[in-house]
């Protein structure tokens, strides 16, 4: 048990104890050994680690503008596809015949819950989505009190702005934004005419 | 400044002569030191569970607690009220008087040791001529309360945690006592106050057996008190908690406080027997006052109006030192060291794993003790033919024993190995 | 024979479930003859979440994020395994250049925050109160943050994807990787001046749970628990999935088999990890980072259906060992059969052979040195 090794072992706990003390900064380097790391706490609350941009949690529903202008149009996709299956959707709207009602010339679902404590933030969802209507928010302090009342989301406390998701991923955001208007153009551009005979 | 505590009793036995009759006074003077020391050292254990905490966090790159008050001060407050306020749980079918009555027998003796220690000039409780022999015996206790609590919880885990305790506190305490002997041998009397003042000219840490006897007596005493590297009997990862498993609350915080208590008590021995006890070099008390204003100016958690009123405090407080022309007080001495090997154990402990139960023995029977044996002969040699001679010999006897017994114990099968590496 | 002169019991002590060194809910039973260990039970299954039949009733593609749960500290490994064997059973979807040094240094990354966990919870076990647990999780942050910049999670990445990976690293990821890599061997030094050389750790590791090379192959060991052993067989080299076989690493053995040759193999393992990860940093092509098939499978799970029949056994070293994935078709977008050959569970059928004739405190390290995770044991 005795041995250089063992005072070795010590030496590196008493760099990294020093090194975290401006007075043992200044011994170390006039010994010319090593600083050690430094204190490595971030002390939440009042210091909040910095996320990087992708960090997903929770997703939300993305409006342009208003938020009777979303863009879900209630295909399910997302429903069928997630694998813990934590949305259930009802819709798409309908009137007393049971056609569909539209709202800015698209469908609309009447009820769009997610289940906080089910959601893995896998993602898929986003991924599936053919409307860019889902994305993941990256806000995490979602604690509450009450199982269903809080820890279920409804449409209204999942919709948010285009706005908001272009603060949260500028990067992300930028290039929804580019492929929705890129779409939009196919779309908006006028029919060929027929070729003559 | 050096005999307040002295003279503050002093003056309340006086005080207390006016009301009560003579043949009083010894009682209400020995009744004033034993509350001294019987306040004194639950706070010792509290602020020694502090410093641990913080010292090992600060060695893993971390804050220790800093919530609960400022620089987390009143952790210990709020652990201690914890385990008061805590369900206290018996298991079924343990022998419940055993069970409860483990625990004061381990903090008992911890207190107990307490009247020897010198600390500070004339700051001895009970100066016993046999001070030393009353520590060894006092300290011996603790292994009878360590397998009454293994015993009693009727829990094979704390079975097997109290027989390791059991085996490795009496292996150790051989040594432990050997090492001692050379000390006696050199003062001449076994009076803690005598060891102390025998170190007058030299500590006894800085000749050559003293050195190798205060090493032994170091780590066998860490063996003692069941703290890292040697803390198998409470070895959190494998039998949960060893003997203490069952315990819960103010138990728990009985067995907790024998702990520190003891660790405190081996540190503030091996100062006493071998670094000089209470004697340190005659430093002006106003450098240390000034150079700690240093400190409080720049501890950025405080804030500016309190740090204000700190490096106030200290300026004065120096001029002060210089004007009376006071040194460093004696009892200030004895708690730096004490705290200095204090801070050794807890970086033993944030360092190094633990060693199985029977490498432990093994250490204690086959290296410790063997270089006890020789430790005497040296001593002897010492004190036979002193000047230089007596000392190179000594010097020389403990080297070369020392290396043989390191290369006795550490077989061949621990040499290096070799890795192949395939491309 | 003489009797014995003192009539003694055989104590019978469950270690676990509940316990703070099993690496998750494990429970063994074992038969102590004073320390000594005579019989030893391991009970496995506390944490079975019926990973494979849950698997039954998803696609194929939904089934990634429940991968990314079998060995949590591995998760971008996992996802790799799954993506090849799907990439098998479709007969072969192609994976462009960038995405494969993508994922080869997702991959070794994954081994590097892998090996420093298990060296630190082994360390863990045998008494260093924490330290060098927290130092091995100090490094562990970095990697991990650069996790979360490519895939959005620290740990349950979900990202990669057959074809390729879901999405291409944002900018700055290959900087900050490189930076990490160029640091970590200094880490690693500092790691081992504390514990290689430590004379506790070889009196405590050295000669405890050895494992011979018979043994070894017979059980179907695999990872660096038979590499300790000496055998060279290391599916990066044997199989040279991906582009494994353009980097030039070595594989480091063991000679004896002990505790104490498995976490030195694995520390020399991290080395060969930084080594392969300097290259692919350095070589990185731009371009795709998913084919269009891919893509497809992505944004459409559903529209997957091998044919009925078709078979694909995808494996690949994981850091625990060989992880394979095998998957059974019927035609339709759920797999028929979804198997995972875990490595944890497979090497911790040795546990009683490795234990017998040697201490309690001796099994807790063992167990430590096969580096478990009881998600990918009970599944």
């Amino acid at each position: 048990m005795i041995g250089i090794g063992v005072l070795k072992g010590l030496w590196v706990t008493l760099r990294e104890f020093l090194g975290t003390y401006p007075a043992g900064r200044w011994l170390l380097t006039r010994l010319g050994a090593s600083t050690g790391q430094g204190l490595f706490t971030i002390e939440y609350p009042e210091v909040k680690q910095q996320h990087a941009e992708r960090h997903r949690v929770f997703p939300f529903l993305v409006y342009d503008a208003s938020p009777d202008n979303l863009r879900c149009v209630a295909c399910k996709i997302c429903e069928q596809e997630c694998p813990p299956q934590c949305i259930h959707i009802v819709g798409p709207a309908k009137d007393e015949q049971g056609r569909p009602l539209k709202a800015h010339g698209r469908t609309f679902p009447v009820k769009f819950d997610i289940d906080v404590s089910i959601c893995m933030s896998c993602r898929i969802c986003v991924d599936v989505c053919p409307f860019d209507a889902i994305e993941m928010d990256n806000a995490h302090e979602l604690s509450g009190f009450d199982r269903f009342a809080e820890m279920v989301y409804t449409k209204e406390q999942l919709l948010k702005s285009n706005e908001y998701f272009q603060q949260i991923k500028p990067t992300e955001a930028s290039v929804v934004d580019q492929r929705l208007a890129a779409k939009a153009a196919k779309t908006a551009m006028p029919p060929q005419p027929a070729a003559s005979p | 400044m050096d005999q307040l505590f002295v003279v503050l009793k002093s003056s309340v036995v006086q005080l207390a002569g006016r009301w009560l009759p003579e043949g009083a006074l010894p009682f209400v003077s020995m009744g004033l030191t034993i509350a001294a020391i019987a306040a004194a050292a639950p706070v010792i254990m509290m602020y020694l569970t502090w410093l641990e905490r913080k010292i090992i966090a600060r060695m893993q790159n971390r804050l220790g607690p800093n919530r609960v008050g400022l620089y987390g001060l009143a952790q210990p407050l709020a652990d201690g009220l914890k385990m008061l306020i805590k369900e206290d749980i018996v298991p079924e079918g343990a022998d419940r008087l055993v069970h409860s009555l483990a625990p004061v027998v381990a903090v008992v003796p911890a207190l107990l040791v307490f009247a020897v220690l010198p600390f500070g000039r004339n700051m001895i409780a009970a100066d016993l001529n046999v001070g030393l022999l009353y520590f060894l015996a006092v300290s011996s206790i603790s292994s009878y309360a360590i397998f009454m609590g293994g015993w009693a919880s009727r829990n094979k885990f704390s079975l097997l945690g109290a027989m390791r305790g059991v085996a490795q506190i009496i292996s150790y305490e051989v040594p432990s006592v050997l090492s001692i002997v050379v000390v006696i041998m050199v003062a001449g009397t076994l009076s803690m106050g005598g060891i102390v003042e025998a170190q007058a000219a030299r500590w006894f840490v800085f000749t050559p057996w003293g050195f190798v006897a205060a090493l032994i007596f170091f780590l066998s005493g860490v063996a003692e008190v069941n703290r890292t590297p040697f803390d198998m009997p409470e070895a959190e990862s494998e039998i949960v908690a060893g003997f203490h498993t069952e315990y819960s609350g103010m138990k728990f915080a009985l067995w907790y406080m024998a702990e520190f208590l003891e660790a405190f008590a081996i540190s503030a021995f091996t100062v006493t027997l071998f670094l000089g006890g209470w004697q340190g070099p005659a430093i002006p008390l106003w450098w240390v006052l000034f150079g700690s204003v240093c400190l409080v100016a720049t501890a950025r958690t405080i804030p500016t109006v309190l740090r204000v009123l700190g490096v106030v405090a200290c300026v004065g407080s120096g001029v002060v030192a210089y004007l009376a022309n006071e040194a460093v007080p004696s009892w200030a001495w004895f708690l730096a060291k004490t705290y200095g090997l204090v801070f050794v154990l807890v970086w033993f402990r944030g360092t190094l794993p633990r060693l199985r139960v029977d490498q432990l023995m093994g250490l204690a029977w086959k290296f410790f003790l063997p270089l006890t044996l020789i430790n005497i002969a040296s001593a002897a040699l010492w004190v036979a033919m002193p000047g230089p001679s007596g000392g190179v010999l000594a010097g020389a006897l403990l080297i070369l024993s020392g290396w043989w017994l390191i290369r006795l114990n550490n077989p061949a099968p621990l040499q290096p190995r070799t890795y192949l590496f395939v491309e | 024979m003489t009797e014995p002169l003192l009539d003694t019991q055989l104590l019978e002590v469950n270690l676990g479930p509940q316990h703070p060194s099993t690496h998750g809910v494990f429970r063994m039973q074992a038969l102590l003859d004073g320390e000594t260990i005579v019989k030893l039970k391991p009970v496995m299954g506390y944490l079975h979440r019926n990973h494979e039949q849950l698997g039954e009733g998803m696609t194929y593609i939904a089934s990634f994020p429940f991968t990314d749960r079998l060995d949590y500290f591995c998760a971008m490994t996992n996802n790799l395994g799954l993506a090849l064997a799907i990439e098998q059973l479709a007969g072969g979807i192609e994976v462009p250049e960038r995405a494969q040094y993508i994922r080869v240094i997702m991959s070794e990354l994954t081994r590097l925050v892998n090996h420093t966990a298990v060296i630190g919870f082994l360390l863990n076990d045998m008494g260093a109160f924490g330290t060098p647990l927290l130092y091995a999780f100090r490094e562990r942050e970095k990697i991990l943050d650069l996790f979360e910049m490519a895939s959005g999670s620290r740990m349950m990445c979900n990202y990669i994807r057959p074809g390729g990976v879901r999405e291409d690293v944002p900018e700055g990821f290959l900087e900050r990787a490189s930076r990490i890599v160029a640091e970590y061997p200094r880490f690693l030094d500092e790691f081992e001046a504390l514990l290689t050389q430590n004379e506790i750790i070889r009196q405590r590791a050295q000669h405890v749970g050895v494992l011979s090379k018979e043994l070894a192959i017979n059980a179907s060991i695999t990872g660096p628990m038979l590499r300790a052993s000496g055998v060279d067989y290391d599916i990066r080299k044997v199989d040279g999935y991906g582009i494994y076989p353009r980097f030039a690493f070595r594989i480091p053995l063991g000679t004896v088999g002990d505790v104490y040759d498995r976490y030195y193999v694995r520390i020399l393992e991290m080395r060969e990890s930084v080594a392969i990860l300097q290259q692919a940093l350095k070589e990185i092509p731009p371009g795709p980072s998913i084919s269009p098939k891919g893509l497809q499978l992505v944004k459409s799970p559903r529209t997957f259906r091998p044919p009925k029949g078709a078979e694909a056994y995808g494996r690949i070293e994981s850091p625990k060992g060989e992880l394979g994935f095998f998957l059974a078709s019927d035609g339709s977008p759920q797999p028929y059969r979804y198997h995972v050959r875990a490595p944890s569970f497979i090497n911790l059928t040795v546990l009683e052979d490795l234990c017998l004739g040697h201490k309690v405190a001796d099994v807790i390290i063992i167990l430590g040195s096969i580096d478990i995770v009881m998600g990918e044991v009970d599944r």
